[in-house]
């Protein structure tokens, strides 16, 4: 026989609570989905343009991730492993880009890309060209996705107990060779979110991008275009078609990054 | 043969300092000391994955110093096994042999020995997360060997261990090290281990050391305070000497010969004093009078502390002589101490 035991009153606090985050988060989300009819969605992906913007987001967001992966990975070794003098400002700088506005980004990006600066100077010789091109794009989604993608390898990489590192230098295993044979194997799911997380924030990027480049178009970019040219019921068929590619794309990489049942 | 000169490692918050230290080729040498000594900092500066202040570190007259953990011929194993999760057993023991300039036919021939020996052919193919911790410990052990290590650090390797375990895997260090004839450096901090498997010790407190020596001359003739209480010396009592006596407070102890000139302190075991209802007298034994202080009940054994003038002595009783001398606290005894149990440093 079960005891019942009364319910105490936090209880039904916390429960209020998680109710009305859930619903706030939900409801505009379903409302959205819901809306428009299944014909007008049709008709939305049969438009090249919609079809292209979406493709855009999507591989322009891909692209910030794997340069995150592939220069925010050593990044997040180094911060997991290593003290050194002014660590904890470099971890700040980090973190910048998630408080900074992000029409400030675009301009801060531009500002550099121009000319006038050295660098930007440098780009336009060699042909880089960052002013509406799918180029300034991947750089201003790197730039806000990146803090993400080394925030959080870094957590798995600190995970790992150093003396796992310790053990294979000790076998003969030089520190690449440690990194490739024992941590990269160890952290890959860490690294996985990482990339998960980079990606969902590059692709819901919309401030900093339609400073740089507001063509080629991506699709939130798209959306805020038709919404303000033809209003709401012009843009929602385009948005839930974001939010479906979105959805599948993360649930996939959510399923390949599930822990098999017999690891630990 | 590793040879230590004057190794400091400073830390935030803590120092170990000129380390000096010289084990023999094929030795089993064990460091000890309690918690947060310093003993896991001195295998790590050996092994290489701690920078060092200064002091050079030697290795079969090779300097190995500045040289980086690959390129050290040093295994280490730890007490929480460190082995690869994502790798077999198997694949864990053989992990350091792609990087060695050996035979291939003769390292597999060593790994195979070293996986019968341990016990781990049965279990070459299981992933680590089945293991027991017994296994896991002989799993790292095994890998440490496979590269032929010319000496292999052990930190703590029992201490995580349950008891059963513990009692199998010092018997496997036992052999092994006889067997394979590699120098082992150990780090413990439990004297009754040390007993059993090492040769020769260092006693460490707070990033010094305080004693080297045979592990049976450490245990016997403490040479500070210190060594003395971690050897499980009871009665350590600062003394002033004149001519074959010593002077403890209020009391005078008769000692076997006349200290050496430089001496500040006695220790005495408390095993070696032996509590009676009744006077006992002979030759080289002092005798007090007492009142029994406490009782302290270890388990096995009780521990009996006795008031002797302003002096406190520890001794032990078995559970059956306590019985049978019915001794409550408050009651007077007599205390005997052989002149050749008391220990002058």
């Amino acid at each position: 026989m079960k005891i019942q035991k009364p319910i105490e009153p936090f209880f039904w606090l916390t429960f209020v609570c998680s109710s009305v985050v859930v619903a706030f988060i939900l409801l505009p989300l379903i409302q959205m989905i819901v809306q428009p009819s299944f014909q007008d969605l049709k008709e939305t992906l049969k438009d090249p343009d919609v079809r292209r913007s979406i493709w855009l987001s999507v591989y322009t967001s891909g692209l910030a991730a794997f340069i995150s992966f592939t220069i925010g990975t050593p990044f997040a070794y180094l911060l997991a492993r290593k003290d050194f003098l002014g660590k904890r400002f470099v971890e700040s700088i980090i973190d910048l880009p998630i408080m900074i506005p992000h029409p400030v980004v675009g301009i801060a990006i531009l500002g550099i890309a121009g000319k006038n600066h050295w660098l930007g100077h440098l780009m336009h010789q060699v042909g880089i060209h960052v002013m509406g091109t799918v180029t300034g794009i991947v750089a201003v989604l790197t730039f806000v996705g990146l803090p993400f993608y080394v925030n959080t390898v870094k957590a798995g990489f600190e995970a790992i107990p150093v003396r796992l590192e310790n053990v294979s230098r000790s076998l003969g295993a030089s520190l690449t060779s440690t990194f490739l044979r024992v941590t990269f194997p160890l952290a890959w799911r860490s690294i996985l979110v990482g990339i998960i997380m980079c990606c969902a924030r590059a692709i819901s990027e919309f401030g900093a991008v339609i400073i740089v480049a507001y063509h080629p178009m991506i699709a939130p970019v798209m959306i805020y275009e038709r919404f303000t040219a033809y209003g709401l019921k012009y843009s929602q068929p385009v948005a839930v078609w974001l939010i479906l590619v979105c959805l599948v794309l993360f649930l996939l990489l959510r399923i390949f990054s599930l822990p098999k049942e017999n690891q630990t | 043969m590793i040879e230590i000169e004057s190794l400091r490692i400073e830390l935030s918050g803590f120092a170990l300092q000129e380390i000096d230290l010289s084990i023999k080729d094929g030795e089993f040498f064990t460091l000890l000391g309690p918690t947060g000594a310093g003993k896991t900092l001195i295998l790590e500066a050996i092994a290489g994955v701690v920078p060092i202040t200064s002091g050079r570190i030697r290795v079969k007259e090779r300097d190995i110093t500045d040289l980086p953990p690959e390129h050290r011929g040093i295994g280490i194993v730890y007490q929480d096994y460190a082995l690869f999760p994502h790798l077999s057993v198997l694949a864990n023991v053989t992990y350091g042999l792609s990087y060695q300039r050996t035979d291939p036919q003769a390292s597999t021939k060593w790994v195979e020995w070293l996986m019968e020996r341990l016990g781990l052919q049965p279990l070459a193919h299981c992933s680590i997360s089945y293991l027991s911790g017994g296994e896991k410990q002989r799993v790292a052990l095994a890998r440490a060997l496979a590269v032929n290590p010319s000496v292999l650090l052990l930190d703590e390797p029992l201490s995580a261990l349950d008891p059963n375990f513990r009692e199998e895997i010092r018997g496997v260090l036992k052999k092994l090290h006889k067997e394979v004839g590699i120098t082992f450096l150990m780090v413990s901090h439990d004297f009754a281990e040390v007993l059993f498997l090492g040769q020769r010790t260092a006693i460490l407190n707070r990033g010094k050391i305080e004693q080297t020596g045979l592990v049976s001359e450490v245990f016997q003739r403490p040479a500070t305070p210190f060594v003395a209480e971690f050897v499980g010396m009871k009665n350590v009592f600062p003394a002033t000497f004149r001519d074959t006596k010593a002077v403890v407070d209020d009391l005078e102890l008769y000692l076997q010969s006349p200290p050496e000139r430089d001496k500040r302190y006695v220790a005495i075991r408390a095993e070696d004093i032996v509590i009676s209802k009744e006077k006992v007298s002979g030759n080289g034994i002092n005798v007090f009078q007492g009142k029994v202080l406490e009782l302290t009940d270890r388990g096995i054994y009780h521990e009996v502390a006795v008031r002797t003038g302003n002096v406190i002595f520890r001794a032990i009783l078995t559970r059956g002589a306590l019985f049978e001398m019915k001794l409550p606290e408050g009651k007077d005894v007599h205390i005997a101490i052989r002149s050749s149990a008391i220990h002058v440093f």
